[in-house]
């Protein structure tokens, strides 16, 4: 087999090999941390080193880290838990992932936030739509198909504002970007490990102190209360493990992974007639969204799988066909180019030769999908 | 070759990319979403297009080890298959509409898709044979004729036959291909077959014409033009249809009563005994050949339903149609259906019925 290039790290970034050894030999640990005797303990011990270790690396106290299944679930507990008494509204970004952006078919009254062309959250316009009814304003830091990056900060000014609490879905940023919860001026922030290579099925939603949220299940109370159930703590481990790995990492990974994405898009636009790039200079480097105009978006990706090259549309799949990417649609772009759509998406895995190997494969793969389509 | 395989998520269409796969062909499955609206379908055995077939397609590629991909043809599917469905009842026909699926969709817009990105063919499930030891193929029937699919094929052009493969045209038996996908581990080895119209899946095709035709209210009459009986909307019956007719007046003779004819502009239902549904001769539409084109006349076998027996007959090509005497007389075939013509196994060419004669 020849080597492919994996460039859908935004999808599930891989385990680099000392957080898998970190995790195994915290696997091999018995224990629930709940438990009063001594395994219990050691796992406890386990569980709040990987808190305090995470607090560090979001700008943190660790009493506000709560663990959840992932950034799904710390999105869903941070929407479904925030409507308070006499405001009946959540605002979200009209980018949010459906992990967020799904909570209008929970019928709560939702608005959206429209973004500009770029992706980007219009704020005048926030300001203009919230206000006393607003419990909960949602802008997430990163967005996952375009590598946009947001005005969080100013977003949760404008939510206190009103006397609405400010949450941002930061599963995209954590590990590509500085995030400091404390600086931020947000209430409430989730994160994912296995998006910058910790463990598949573990993340956590940060929750200022102060803020009460309700829980979303009944269950041992563990979790301050919010979110019941034995906290896996080799997970929570190779958690911690990776994010420590990714900051010291960062400054370098940015340069570096910001210099892939240059020479994929040069080379794209080189090579490829009809391309728009649908990612904005102020974008992580680990994301970069491209329109190849005529071109049905699951055709070049099956061209490219076939090629040794995987990427990916980034929107979400219905019965296993992608839909036009509802975050282009709510830049404005048409039905027809938010199908002709990919992202590609870096790591610390990620090579030039990667790269290379992309550029060679896609001029062909795209012809041939205009001429399908 | 690089074979794209059509997989609707039943044990047919698994084994059949098995074979390929185990064959050394680089194949890749497709499964194609024809419903517009697959949440609504009942899941599992019958539709052809449900979320749940969707799903047991994938786990089968998997299982293979293959890419799979499940591509949108539920807008072609509604224009060129669901809207010529309900025009053709609405004409007073009876349609086909597996076989305009393979014309139409699976063995055109599916294919043409496929070979731009590079396939050299589309497989399929289907229990039939090609030849390929002359330059074009020739279709033939299935080995065991009980399995034999090759009258939903009949339709297909030599051009579209040189890009088919039809892996399962040899299989003895429906047992025999369940112990096979057992053995390779696909776990539809022992999904039920599916029967009805995939975008039918309740089977009730006279309330699936009633919501897009309506009911309209006409006389059911007999040959000398006398009123029998009512009926909610000519769409709702066949020719040779028997039942459900629910006449008011008897047949003078006490003998059962069959539909003979739909006249959608007088919105009439004719019917009698079953001497008038006799058919000598069949004039065939648009016709279509697997390999070239024929002229004159010449000597076949014909039928004219999917599970119909092979009736021997004098084809001619008189202008652009089929004129078809068949040998012995036959009874109630109904126009829309497709007229497929074999020479012994080998599947010459289709015509749509246009009009019968005693
Ligand atoms: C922006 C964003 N939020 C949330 C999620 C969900 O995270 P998880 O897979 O951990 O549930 C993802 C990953 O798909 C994401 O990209």
């Amino acid at each position: 087999m020849t080597a492919r290039s994996y460039l859908d790290h935004a999808a599930s970034s891989p385990m680099p090999a000392e957080v898998l050894a970190e995790l195994v030999e915290a696997m091999g640990q018995a224990g629930n941390p709940s438990s009063l005797h001594q395994s219990g303990r050691t796992a406890r011990r386990l569980l709040e080193e990987a808190r305090e270790s995470l607090a560090v690396s979001v700008g943190a106290r660790p009493d506000e880290l709560v663990f959840t299944s992932g950034g799904t679930e710390a999105n869903n507990l941070a929407l479904l838990g925030a409507p308070r008494p006499g405001r009946s509204q959540v605002a979200i970004s009209a980018i949010e992932h459906p992990s967020v952006a799904g909570v209008r078919e929970r019928g709560d009254q939702v608005q959206l936030l429209p973004v500009d062309a770029d992706g980007f959250l219009v704020t005048a316009e926030l300001a203009e739509l919230i206000g006393a009814q607003t419990a909960l304003v949602s802008v997430m830091w990163v967005n996952n198909e375009t590598g946009v990056i947001e005005p969080v900060a100013k977003a949760a000014d404008l939510a206190h504002a009103v006397g609405a609490w400010a949450h941002s879905d930061a599963v995209q940023a954590f590990g590509h970007l500085v995030i400091d919860f404390a600086a931020s001026g947000l209430d409430l922030l989730s994160l994912s490990a296995h998006k910058l290579g910790g463990p598949v099925g573990i993340g956590a939603l940060v929750v200022r102190r102060g803020i009460q949220l309700r829980p979303s299940g009944f269950g041992g109370g563990q979790e301050a209360k919010l979110r019941s159930g034995t906290v896996p703590v080799a997970l929570a481990v190779g958690f911690a493990a990776a994010a420590r790995l990714a900051a010291v990492r960062q400054a370098e990974e940015q340069q570096r992974l910001a210099e892939l994405k240059q020479q994929l898009v040069a080379g794209v636009l080189a090579r490829i007639d009809q391309v728009r790039v649908n990612s904005p200079a102020l974008a992580s480097p680990a994301i970069v969204n491209l329109t190849f105009a005529g071109a049905r978006a699951d055709d070049v990706l099956l061209l490219l799988d076939a090629a040794g090259i995987d990427a990916s549309t980034g929107s979400a799949c219905t019965a296993g066909m992608h839909q036009p990417s509802e975050v282009l649609l709510a830049m404005g772009r048409s039905l027809a180019d938010a199908g002709s759509s990919l992202r590609f998406s870096f790591g610390p895995s990620t090579s030039a030769a990667e790269i290379e190997r992309a550029l060679a494969v896609l001029p062909t793969a795209v012809a041939k999908a205009r001429a399908a389509a | 070759m690089r074979i794209l395989a059509a997989m609707s998520g039943g044990v047919d269409s698994a084994v059949a990319t098995a074979r390929l796969v185990e064959a050394g062909h680089d194949v890749t499955g497709v499964h194609l979403a024809l419903s517009r609206n697959p949440e609504l379908y009942r899941s599992g055995s019958r539709g052809c297009c449900s979320i749940a077939d969707a799903n047991d397609a994938r786990r089968a590629a998997d299982v293979l080890g293959i890419p799979f991909y499940v591509w949108d043809f539920s807008e072609r599917f509604a224009a060129d298959v669901v809207a010529d469905f309900v025009a053709e009842y609405a004409a007073g026909r009876t349609p086909n509409p597996c076989l305009r699926c393979n014309e139409k969709i699976k063995f055109a817009a599916v294919l043409e898709r496929g070979v731009a990105l590079g396939f050299d063919a589309v497989a399929t499930g289907h229990y039939a044979r090609l030849d390929r030891t002359d330059e074009d193929p020739s279709l033939y029937r299935a080995a065991e004729p009980a399995k034999d699919q090759s009258y939903v094929l009949g339709v297909l052009t030599a051009a579209q036959l040189a890009r088919c493969e039809f892996p399962l045209g040899e299989v003895q038996s429906k047992t025999e291909l369940r112990a096979e996908a057992a053995e390779r581990g696909l776990l539809v080895a022992d999904k039920p077959d599916s029967h009805d119209i995939c975008f039918i899946p309740t089977g009730d095709t006279a309330g699936f014409l009633n919501d897009r035709l309506g009911e309209r209210v006409g006389d059911i009459v007999n040959e000398a033009d006398e009123v029998v009986g009512a009926h909610r909307g000519y769409h709702q019956f066949t020719v040779g249809q028997r039942h459900g007719l629910h006449l008011s007046v008897p047949a003078g003779d006490g003998r059962p009563r069959y539909v003979l004819g739909l006249d959608p502009v007088a919105n009439t239902v004719t019917v009698g005994p079953k001497s008038s549904l006799v058919v000598r001769t069949i004039t065939g539409i648009r016709p279509t050949w697997t390999e070239r084109p024929q002229t004159g006349s010449w000597r076949g076998l014909v039928q004219v339903r999917a599970h119909g027996e092979a009736m021997p007959a004098t084809i001619s090509v008189v202008a652009d149609q089929l004129e078809i005497a068949l040998d012995e007389p036959a009874f109630g075939i109904a126009p829309g259906q497709a007229a497929v013509h074999y020479d012994g196994d080998r599947v010459v060419g289709a015509a749509t019925i246009a009009a019968t004669n005693s």
